[in-house]
């Protein structure tokens, strides 16, 4: 236990009654850890803002969804009408909900910069790797609260979007179609599906983001901020103050918490002018068949998820018989290449053609159905491997081969293009462009390893790079 | 802490005890768990439906719903049920040999029916269960081939099936449409759910 301080006598009210609390609650520690002496360094550029701003679209989405649940219902027989309540009789009703709605995109578009600038200055790699995992947590999380929210308005995309998603794990081999049954608790997305989506949507997976938060907050500020030259400003060389604080950071509070109210201020002008003058965004944000209630009978002429899923939707969508043979074409390729190049033991390369054979078998035994649920998932997951992936002996993309920036540029682009096709209809040409995206998503990250070693990187200076105001 | 002598006997029971509250942990998720499953008034939702098919035009579909399904009688026309067979090339499984969704022996030929006529099938994609639409229209058409004889495109994803539910190759979709137990009770009325088997 700390020692039992004393406010000296005759100091003002409000500093006995902090005194008070900080024997009993570390409050004033914990101000001074996370907020006026967490020291975060001196050259952050706009990309640092977005975590600060995911975490007010997380706020957002907390208020505005506990007003909606005093008036949406649970039930089949009254979602679509008492969200339409909502927008059309509850005062102000509309504004709440179009802020719920709009908040779900504004999410992800906050969440995937925030990942992009993480990128971009190696902000994952050690001793960062739990920040990152932490943070992909946070992001299956929000993919989670995301598909099971739009389920509710149970509109006609609500309930094909869900009886999509849902068969997508009845593709799983053997216990497939019963794990279906027991995520719908019935035959088809009916009902009970919308009762556990909606007790998952505001309950169990909230609790579990917001722990994943707080795991993520907590790991930064023990590891320190990553910043634009990916230079350790609290390394044992770093320089350092009197005090021991940094010199090249600054205390958060004040500077970065000004430094994001700026933020907050532009970014809240593009999100209110969407709400009030384009709360459906063109269809993307809130698309139009979802204003028709759910049709158990008819599916739209057009099923595709929101924008946010797109990428991976369409890597879903590109992995047919010809994609699945391509694959196995691949793995034998790296097998062979690996036993004739690679620089393992002799049982190491046999165990790698085994591997190779065996997954090959694996690949044209089961559907290609399957796969396409396999390849959308490792999409997800394969980012929670990247801070070993990447082998570069520099962090940030500044000191990186320039070469490296056109990998990223091809990446980028290839994720907008994957995104793109995911909203349209399925076409041949789309397939086929979906295909090779897809390719070259995965040997983007697989290959990383090889890749990122290649190349001379640039000198990274002693310090960070930082011009003063 | 390191040198003081093990107590073997404390830590055998440590870890029996340990692992009988893992059990009973382990028991506590199992009612938890079972509350996903369909519920008792959901499996009795499953009863067999009687369709009168008297008014169905000739390359017309009527849509009932059956255990929350859509099921399909589609009349195909006989230019249409002579197409048939010209399609098997180009199809994924025309005998519908696959075991996923069996398709019941009354119905194991050309017309994947009891009667050419009429074409009994649940109208959701064995891929991830969308609903086809209908694409009776012959001919060059968007998200089809151009020697498209009339059929089914699920818009979702693009599998396509020709007007006896047959998946055509190289398409997400790996099986045939469903076709449901069913049986003429009389010209025209048919149940469906149930068959003479039953």
């Amino acid at each position: 236990m700390a020692e039992f301080k004393e406010a000296p006598a005759g100091a003002p009210l409000g500093e006995q009654l902090l005194t008070w609390v900080d024997n009993r609650f570390p409050a004033s520690k914990l101000y001074k850890e996370h907020m006026s002496e967490y020291y975060a360094p001196k050259n952050f550029n706009f990309w640092y803002i977005f975590g600060s701003l995911a975490l007010l679209v997380l706020v957002i989405q907390i208020v505005t969804g506990i007003f909606l649940v005093m008036h949406y219902k649970p039930d089949a027989a009254l979602a679509f009408a008492s969200v339409e309540y909502i927008m059309r009789d509850v005062p102000w009703g509309w504004l709440i909900r179009y802020m719920h709605s709009t908040g779900a995109s504004a999410f992800f578009v906050v969440v995937y910069l925030h990942m992009f600038r993480g990128l971009l200055y190696g902000s994952y790699r050690k001793p960062r790797e739990l920040v990152w995992i932490f943070g992909c947590g946070i992001f299956l999380c929000l993919m989670a609260e995301a598909f099971m929210g739009y389920l509710l308005p149970w509109g006609q995309m609500s309930y094909w979007g869900a009886q999509v998603i849902v068969n997508l794990f009845a593709a799983v081999p053997f216990v497939g179609p019963d794990l279906a049954l027991l995520i719908r608790g019935d035959y088809v997305v009916s009902d009970a599906t919308l009762n556990r989506f909606f007790s998952f949507h505001v309950i169990a997976v909230p609790l579990v983001l917001l722990g994943l938060v707080v795991a993520h907050i907590i790991a930064l500020h023990e590891v320190g901020s990553n910043n634009p030259d990916g230079v350790e400003i609290k390394g044992p060389n770093a320089p350092k103050d009197a005090q021991g604080h940094p010199l090249d950071g600054i205390p958060f509070h004040p500077y970065y918490t000004v430094h994001d109210i700026f933020a907050v201020s532009l970014f809240l002008m593009v999100f209110t002018a969407i709400i009030f003058f384009a709360p459906e965004l063109g269809g993307y944000f809130l698309e139009y068949n979802n204003f028709i209630p759910a049709d158990p009978l008819k599916t739209p002429l057009h099923i595709a998820p929101v924008w946010y899923f797109t990428p991976f939707y369409s890597m879903l969508r590109a992995t047919t018989d010809d994609l699945v043979t391509v694959l196995c074409l691949i793995t034998g390729l790296a097998a062979v290449l690996a036993f004739l190049k690679g620089r393992f033991p002799g049982a190491a390369k046999v165990g790698i053609l085994v591997a190779a054979v065996v997954l090959i078998a694996l690949l044209k035994t089961f559907d290609a159905k399957f796969w396409g649920v396999v390849v959308m998932g490792a999409a997800v997951i394969i980012l929670f491997f990247l801070p070993w992936l990447d082998r570069s002996p520099v962090k940030s993309i500044r000191y990186r081969p320039d070469w490296h920036k056109w990998m990223y540029v091809v990446f980028v682009l290839f994720f907008f293009v994957l995104g793109y096709l995911g909203i349209k209809p399925p076409s041949d040409i789309g397939t086929f462009i979906a295909q090779v995206g897809t390719l070259f998503y995965f040997g983007f990250f697989l290959l990383m390893p090889y890749w990122s070693q290649i190349g001379k990187p640039k000198p990274v200076p002693e310090r960070v790079t930082f011009h003063a105001h | 802490m390191s040198d003081q002598q093990v107590d073997n006997g404390k830590r055998t029971w440590l870890i029996a005890t340990g692992c009988a509250g893992a059990v009973g942990g382990v028991a506590t998720a199992v009612p938890f768990v079972s509350t996903f499953q369909p519920s008792e008034r959901a499996r009795a939702a499953g009863a067999a439906v009687e369709v009168d098919i008297s008014a169905i035009k000739p390359g017309e579909k009527l849509t009932v719903e059956w255990r929350g399904k859509p099921v399909w009688i589609v009349r195909r026309t006989p230019e249409q049920v002579a197409a048939l067979a010209k399609m098997d090339g180009e199809l994924a499984d025309p005998k519908s040999d696959r075991t996923q969704y069996p398709t019941p022996d009354y119905a194991k030929n050309e017309a994947r029916s009891i009667k050419p006529e009429y074409f009994i099938a649940v109208g959701i994609c064995s891929h991830l269960g969308c609903s086809p639409s209908d694409k009776f229209q012959t001919g060059p058409q968007p998200s089809l081939p151009d020697n498209w004889s009339g059929g089914f495109l699920c818009p979702c994803h693009g599998s396509t099936f020709d007007l006896a539910g047959r998946v055509f190759k190289n398409k997400p979709a790996p099986d045939n449409l469903e076709v449901p137990p069913h049986m003429y009770l009389s010209d025209t009325k048919v149940l469906i759910g149930e068959d003479k088997k039953a």
